[in-house]
């Protein structure tokens, strides 16, 4: 409070109109709560309503009308061809469920590995320990999406890392295909998933650990008990973060996937290579789908404000 | 990449709304009434925006021995901009925004834009290099509509059976190889990831099923796609990975997670330069390969340095480096003097060049010609390749 | 925390599996940006600084990171001033649709990037009629960033509470004046852990960049992948990969110290 006392005067005394008029405005803003609201709201809420919002409408607006297949001119025909394809196809069947089951298991995998490493950075580690944990946690994010994807190729590749690693118990490298797309998706998203679940684990207090502990639970029984249904919305936040993330990917899909297609591919394909906005929003519909499904579930668990 | 909306798309976005008064309006496509060519050359208007494949307009950012641009800026005082696409289809969505100038297209883009009209007839009397490039470059489907020509030949090249030779002691002479449902190599083939592809599978039915009559690989009525689908279909069971980058498709040969399948000789050529044990045929079926072509948009309002930018690409010293620099044959005898591998790209090699069948976009009205049955077009491959991949 | 002797090896033993994980790609990268191979092939045939030399005079390559910083910085400047504001409104006030608001800012980076991507690539070009170039991707970054920000300011407003605002009004200081020497300093560490995130998720994004960036504008994500379809270029990406690496420790570390200190 020294600050406040100490440095408010000599600003009062600076600019004699211009802090009035801030004392007017602050004065007429303390007494005006709606306004404030509406201040601090309208920017955000312009920008995000109005170009994210209305684009993501006119996307889906654009999945019901058609396109002239040669000169790549949209047409205004309103149709429901291309959704009924969407969801008739049984190819977007199969890649819809694959896709998902990649999602499903990149999140699986993200959280098991994230929930040691982050309980051992938030309660167990000594202050220098936990700093660098999460700085060695941080720092792949900066290198590029791209070079990490090629790296897993490598990685993957026949004679690659992999197998010589795994060549002493007998396994081999999964190559390219789905399961290598899976471990590379799980590697990259995983700091998105480390963060949030160590945030919601560093805000669990300890001295709710240690009476756990006093009355005579074991490890596993405060874990389980105690800290896991504390965290849970930290790790849906994670979660939201690998499982959208990897719903539309296509690019390390691309790299490391071998033959494999999922839903990002076919939306990529049908925008990129073949030109066909309709269709690539009505595929876009299944992701959109499912994510907003999987919000409505979490929102209710507050793991919104974890992420 | 990125995709082709229209502003009549716009409009009616604008409207979600207002959506009845713009559900009338749904007529579309420009038609081909393209401008008429440039008689004579005026000044330089100063500036030129480029649409191209990565390699082809280098200034000497990447690297600065490679730089066909600087010299073009000094002498000509248009300034050079360029932007890179991925795919053809890329391309022909951004020559419909008007933005771009010049393009380099492949035949799987260029006959879309001379018949859109989004690309203007080149007077190739202002392009005193176009006499010297080969006679088999010119006047083909891809760079000529309704008997006016569109564009420069830029380079050209193949699609060759590539293999790996610790596997294959004797070198593949047939494309069968990469067809044979119980191949020994499963999971080890490799294939071109996009609907062009399907091409070659046309182009191995045309010389295999003489009775499903394929005269065109581009030009497939349903019974002679769908043999083509089922055949890919087949592949699908042994194709380890399709592959769309150069860096993918080498790493892959160097690994030998892939050991024969499609490439171009740039990247052989490079895995031979890094001592890999690697060779590529052109099999005794052919091939499909591309040939691209400069063309000049037909909103451009800098025509006198689009026809320069033309010239200076027809120009043997700039077309040798700059299809040396992205690994395809020159397009003229008087480029290789400028360039020590002309040989390896068969360059000139007529009866070489009449093997090939260029990338050129199907379309439902029959290329080869014939009138009684629909051709599938575009779409329809891009749609089957989908399936095809599963 | 106590911990039983089995349950610590195990922690420890995980938390070592992990970074190994985590850093044998990144060696990996490490070990091509000197590799002889100009296809990275694996394992590199030889040893050689040319990259690196290289790199450094490649003017392609520089002025991608640079438009990649440019880039970076001024979508996080646009989270920073959204997702304050928001933050601020939604913790300090009741409204109706406060939980759509909620949700509407974690939209853009719950919804797959493609479809982000297209989205806004429609907008931008049909809808407004603005050309693809700078403004466009800072526009898109600046949407799906907002959430960092947000997140990480938001929290903080939930631990420190009003108090110590209370207190500063009912001594008679205004709005700005309680902004400036109190809240501000409270939430100092908290906009630097969101803005660095938000710096980090811009800096690396590609998909949506795609859809995003005009024919001018080239940031290195995309830099990265034209070279993966040109000739020759692999190495100089692996060694702009380990820079970035290198350089970014500095921030990170001076994040985690102002964390840190807030906390303890």
């Amino acid at each position: 409070m020294t600050t406040v006392s100490s440095s408010a005067p000599d600003r009062v005394g600076g600019a004699p109109s211009r802090a009035s008029l801030a004392r007017r405005g602050s004065a007429f803003l303390y007494r005006h709560a709606k306004v404030r609201l509406a201040l601090l709201l309208s920017a955000p809420l312009f920008w995000l309503g109005l170009v994210y919002i209305a684009a993501l409408a006119a996307l889906l607006i654009t999945a019901f009308w058609t396109v002239d297949s040669f000169t790549g001119e949209i047409l205004v025909d309103w149709n429901v061809d291309n959704v009924t394809k969407v969801l008739g196809d049984a190819l977007y069947h199969a890649v819809t469920l694959r896709t998902v089951t990649a999602a499903v298991l990149v999140t699986l995998i993200d959280i098991a590995i994230a929930l040691p490493i982050a309980c051992l950075m938030a309660k167990v580690a000594s202050r220098a320990v936990h700093r660098a944990l999460v700085i060695a946690i941080l720092l792949p994010l900066w290198a590029s999406y791209l070079v990490k994807a090629y790296a897993w190729r490598s990685l993957l590749s026949q004679d690659g890392v992999i197998d010589w690693m795994l060549a002493p118990i007998g396994g081999e490298s999964p190559g390219y295909g789905f399961e290598g797309s899976v471990v590379t998706l799980a590697y990259l998203w995983l700091p998105f998933v480390i963060l949030p679940i160590f945030t919601a684990l560093e805000r669990v207090p300890d001295s709710l650990l240690d009476a756990s502990s006093d009355l005579g639970a074991k490890t596993g029984r405060t874990f389980r008990h105690i800290v896991f249904p504390l965290i849970v919305p930290g790790i849906i936040a994670g979660s939201i973060f690998s499982f959208s993330l990897t719903l539309g990917d296509y690019i390390a899909v691309r790299i490391v996937g071998g033959a494999t297609q999922m839903l990002g591919t076919l939306v990529y394909a049908n925008v990129g290579v073949a030109n066909n906005l309709p269709l690539a929003a009505a595929v876009s519909l299944i992701p959109l789908g499912i994510i907003f499904i999987y919000l409505g579930v979490v929102r209710r668990t507050g793991a919104l404000s974890n992420l | 990449m990125r995709n082709a909306l229209t502003r009549r798309a716009g409009l009616a976005g604008l409207a979600v709304a207002s959506i009845v008064v713009l559900a009338g309006c749904g007529t579309g496509g420009s038609t081909a009434e393209g401008p008429a060519a440039l008689t004579e050359l005026g000044d330089p208007e100063g500036s030129v925006s480029i649409l191209a494949w990565p390699g082809y307009v280098e200034d000497g950012s990447n690297y600065p021995e490679y730089d066909w641009v600087s010299d073009f800026e000094t002498e000509t005082g248009c300034m050079v901009t360029t932007k890179t696409y991925g795919t053809s289809d890329e391309a022909v969505s951004l020559m419909k925004t008007g933005d771009y100038d010049v393009v380099a297209a492949s035949g799987d883009a260029s006959l879309r834009m001379m018949v859109a009209g989004d690309v203007q007839p080149v007077n190739m009397d202002l392009i005193p290099s176009y006499a010297g490039i080969y006679d088999f470059l010119k006047n083909q489907s891809h760079n000529t509509y309704q008997d006016q020509s569109y564009g420069v030949p830029h380079g050209y090249g193949a699609n060759l059976l590539q293999y790996n030779t610790e596997v294959f002691a004797e070198a593949p002479t047939s494309w069968s190889v990469v067809w044979d449902a119980n191949s020994p190599y499963a999971g080890k083939v490799t294939a071109y990831d996009s609907p062009i592809y399907i091409a070659d599978a046309a182009l191995y039915l045309m010389k295999t099923q003489p009775d499903l009559g394929i005269t065109n690989p581009y030009a497939l009525d349903e019974t002679q796609f769908n043999a083509a689908i089922d055949l890919l279909k087949v592949q699908r069971g042994v194709v380890g990975e399709y592959w769309s980058d150069y860096l993918a498709q080498a790493q892959s040969f160097t690994t030998g997670d892939s050991v024969i399948g499609t490439s171009w000789q740039v990247i052989t050529n490079v895995l031979q330069g890094e001592g890999a044990p690697i060779e590529a045929v052109l099999p005794e079926e052919g091939s499909t390969g591309w040939s691209d072509t400069w063309m000049i948009s037909a909103a451009t309002e800098k025509p006198n340095c689009a026809y320069l930018w033309l010239e200076h690409m027809a120009d043997p010293e700039t077309n040798a480096t700059a299809t040396g620099y992205f690994g395809e044959a020159p397009s003229s005898d008087a480029a290789c003097d400028f360039r020590t591998d002309c040989e390896a790209f068969h360059a000139g090699d007529e009866a070489y060049a009449a093997q090939l069948w260029y990338w050129t976009t199907p379309v439902a009205e029959c290329l080869d010609g014939r009138t009684d049955v629909m051709c599938m077009d575009y779409p329809a491959w891009t749609q089957a390749w989908q399936e095809i991949k599963g | 925390m106590r911990l039983s002797l089995p349950s610590k090896i195990l922690l420890w033993g995980a938390t070592a599996l992990t970074l190994a994980f985590i850093y044998t790609p990144i060696l990996v990268v490490v070990l091509n940006s000197f590799s002889t191979s100009k296809t990275l092939s694996w394992p590199p045939p030889g040893f050689t600084t040319e990259w690196w030399a290289k790199a450094f005079s490649n003017a392609g390559a520089m002025s991608a990171v640079t438009t990649s910083l440019i880039v970076a910085l001024a979508s996080t400047v646009i989270a920073l001033l959204l997702g304050t504001a928001l933050s601020f409104a939604l913790h300090r006030f009741d409204f109706f649709g406060k939980s759509t608001v909620n949700l509407l800012v974690v939209l853009p980076i719950a919804l797959p990037g493609i479809v982000t991507g297209i989205a806004l690539n429609n907008a931008f070009r049909t809808m407004l009629d603005i050309q693809l170039g700078w403004f466009t991707i800072i526009v898109a970054h600046g949407t799906f960033c907002v959430v960092t920000v947000f997140n990480n300011v938001f929290a903080r407003l939930r631990r420190v509470g009003t108090s110590l605002e209370e207190a500063s009004s009912d001594l008679g200081a205004g709005i700005w004046t309680t902004f400036r020497l109190v809240t501000f300093p409270q939430i100092r560490s908290a906009l630097f852990a969101g803005g660095l995130l938000s710096f980090a998720l811009s800096f690396d994004e590609i998909i949506v960049t795609t859809f995003t960036a005009g024919s001018g504008v080239q940031t290195l994500p995309i830099y990265i992948l034209e070279n993966m379809f040109r000739p020759n270029q692999a190495p100089i990406v692996a060694v702009i990969a380990v820079v970035m690496i290198l350089i970014a420790i500095v921030p990170i570390y001076i994040a985690q110290r102002l964390t840190s200190s807030d906390n303890r």
